[in-house]
């Protein structure tokens, strides 16, 4: 079957029918070219809507401070909550699912300076912990540490862009230098990454709460806090917030079903929405791509169907000079398999070529970002292409085979 | 060499039964050239299949070369005709995307002769029917003389026992058929047989005899 002369006959028969072997191999190409291109897409809207989900793990619980939206035990609405370093450690004793824990400040924007560059950059004082809930990528040295919070050090953990405006230049050497925030001096640790392409998220510096505290407000207050839940399923999630919530409540006397004393956000719902969701568009993707595929397989099976019937008359001829019915049937499966193959080939080349220019050329937007296809469905769809080629050639190709060589050569 | 007896085929189309064959007995030596004439529908072409193995008969016997050709399988009729027999058609029925040389070394291809060798024999049998140079050219560019040696050239590739030549001049002007049946004559000389069928009484005075089909079943066999 895959003797050499076969294959020179198949060339030749390939070579001398040009437009045939054109349009069979343009269905396929084509098939497999679009769903490539869906499968990137695909990939590429869930990427962009990845990236904007912003850094932080994804079984992190985020609890604010807010004011009270209900009268409750003679107090009135309207009334400010503030958490204290006291709610933290009561939580962090109480709570037996959280593996990390962290307290922040709010600051907000603050004058920053390195030499003579200014800056104005989001200060966010809080644990050691807070590195892992808001999985910090760091890039250099090192983020803060329990000694930095209990000897009230000054050290600062700088994003990348912050160090991009304040040591002007890549190279320049940040670790070890202070820098200026709102007056106070402080040690440059460590240069981070956010996991999230927010910009935002690189202009921030994180410093000891502690030191914060003492520096800046001089009081014990705090606004968050946030800690992750380990590897706890979701209602044990929902029972560390009702938990947490009935703790604060209690503590700042405030109506557990208030909503507004206090901001819960829980992001594992927020990823499970989020995952539904994607599981919508990937569903909706393949049902696209396989009728891709299928029209593809039309394609195929109706050209290679007329193929064979614009070839009875030489399948007739090569019969009455000795051509076996097996020999035909491998000649043109053969036929067809090379060619579907070749195309999807080529389909699979150009629809990964265009996915990579994107890639490269098209600026990565809020809500498309880094297509890639899947390559092995790619290939399988590839092989099933040519598979679905070969049983498209093989019915017809049976038929005529099996036609009496008088018949074959009557057909005009 | 051809012995065939009590020959009878029919037709079925939906419901008619056309009956083409109706009980035909003929005896052909080897080297022997011989012609069937008839009228058109009278089953002189159904027979020459029949004798090609190209078509089936639903009764009676067909020796050919000591072999009974009854009900076989498609490789083997395959086989048969690869080794034994050559056709020349009236509609020449070249391949048309092949060209001249590779129509003519067809034959070979299922005989898996390496394509060399069976390119350069080839060459050898058109360079015969004087047609050497236009070995690279496809059918469409050959003179319908030129396509019927083209097709006698690949006829005779194997080196049958028989050619089987169905109405070859039929599609060819008067003095391309002269130079066709002239080309049959020498081939005969070489000790095939040669098996014409016709409507042109002057072809079929050329050979050594013809058998005259009316209705299938023949009516007369007349030796020039």
């Amino acid at each position: 079957m895959f003797d050499l002369d076969k294959w020179q006959e198949i060339y030749s028969t390939i070579r001398k029918n040009k437009l045939r072997t054109f349009l069979t191999g343009f269905s396929v190409a084509w098939g497999i070219f679009m769903l490539i291109i869906l499968l990137g897409s695909g990939n590429g809207l869930e990427n962009g809507v990845k990236s904007q989900f912003g850094g932080g793990a994804v079984n992190g619980i985020w609890i604010t401070n807010g004011m009270t939206g209900m009268d409750y035990k003679g107090l009135k609405t309207g009334r400010q909550i503030r958490f204290t370093n006291d709610d933290y450690k009561v939580m962090k004793s109480t709570l037996t699912g959280p593996d990390h824990m962290s307290a922040r400040m709010f600051l907000g924007n603050n004058l920053t300076s390195y030499k003579d560059q200014y800056g104005s950059f989001f200060i966010s004082p809080c644990h050691p912990d807070y590195g892992y809930i808001k999985t910090i990528n760091l890039l250099q040295g090192r983020f803060l540490n329990n000694i930095d919070i209990t000897e009230f050090r000054k050290a600062s953990v700088i994003g990348e862009k912050v160090k991009l405006a304040l040591f002007r230049g890549k190279d320049t050497v940040a670790l070890g230098k202070y820098i200026n925030i709102n007056g106070a001096l402080f040690k440059v640790v460590g240069v981070f990454r956010d996991f999230s392409r927010n910009d935002d998220e690189q202009k921030r510096i994180y410093i000891p709460i502690t030191t914060a505290q003492r520096v800046f407000s001089g009081s014990n207050f705090v606004n968050q806090i946030s800690f992750t839940t380990g590897s706890a399923d979701p209602d044990e999630v929902d029972k560390m917030v009702e938990k947490s919530k009935s703790i604060l409540a209690n503590r700042h006397t405030f109506d557990p079903k208030d909503e507004r004393a206090i901001n819960v956000w829980n992001k594992s719902e927020d990823v499970r929405k989020f995952t539904s969701l994607f599981r919508g568009i990937r569903l909706f993707i393949w049902i696209i791509g396989i009728g891709t595929i299928v029209a593809g397989i039309v394609g195929v099976s109706n050209i290679m169907m007329i193929v064979v019937k614009e070839r009875t008359k030489e399948i007739g001829i090569r019969k009455a000079l000795g051509a076996s019915p097996s020999s035909i049937i491998s000649l043109i499966m053969q036929e067809a398999i090379v060619i579907t193959g070749f195309a999807g080939y080529i389909g699979l080349v150009l629809g990964v070529g265009v996915l990579e220019l994107v890639r490269t050329y098209m600026p990565s937007t809020e809500f498309f970002k880094d297509p890639e296809a899947d390559f092995s469905i790619a290939i399988s769809a590839t092989v099933l292409l040519i598979f679905a080629g070969a049983i498209a050639g093989f019915v017809p190709a049976m038929k005529a085979a099996k036609v009496r060589p008088v018949e074959a050569l009557r057909d005009e | 060499m051809i012995s065939i007896k009590n020959i009878h085929k029919s037709y079925v189309m939906g419901q008619n039964s056309l009956h083409v064959l109706k009980g035909i007995d003929l005896d052909i030596e080897q080297g022997e050239m011989i012609s069937i004439m008839g009228a058109s529908g009278s089953g002189k072409s159904t027979l020459l299949n029949i004798l090609g193995i190209l078509d089936n008969y639903d009764e009676g016997e067909y020796n050919l070369n000591g072999t009974k050709i009854k009900k076989l399988n498609e490789r083997k009729a395959a086989q048969m005709r690869n080794r034994m027999l050559g056709f020349v058609f009236q509609s020449f029925n070249l391949v048309s995307f092949k060209n001249a040389m590779e129509n003519v070394a067809l034959p070979l291809y299922y005989q898996n002769v390496p394509r060399k060798k069976r390119n350069a024999i080839a060459m050898e049998y058109l360079e015969r029917m004087g047609l050497k140079e236009w070995a690279h050219h496809l059918p469409n560019e050959l003179s319908g003389g030129q396509k019927q040696r083209v097709a006698i050239a690949r006829a005779l590739i194997t080196n049958p026992k028989v050619i089987l030549a169905d109405e070859p001049t039929g599609a060819l002007d008067s003095v391309t058929s002269l130079e066709v049946i002239d080309l049959l004559h020498e081939i005969n000389k070489t000790g095939i047989t040669v098996i014409i069928v016709t409507h042109e009484l002057d072809i079929a005075q050329r050979t050594r005899r013809t058998v005259r089909i009316t209705d299938g079943m023949i009516t007369e066999i007349i030796i020039n």
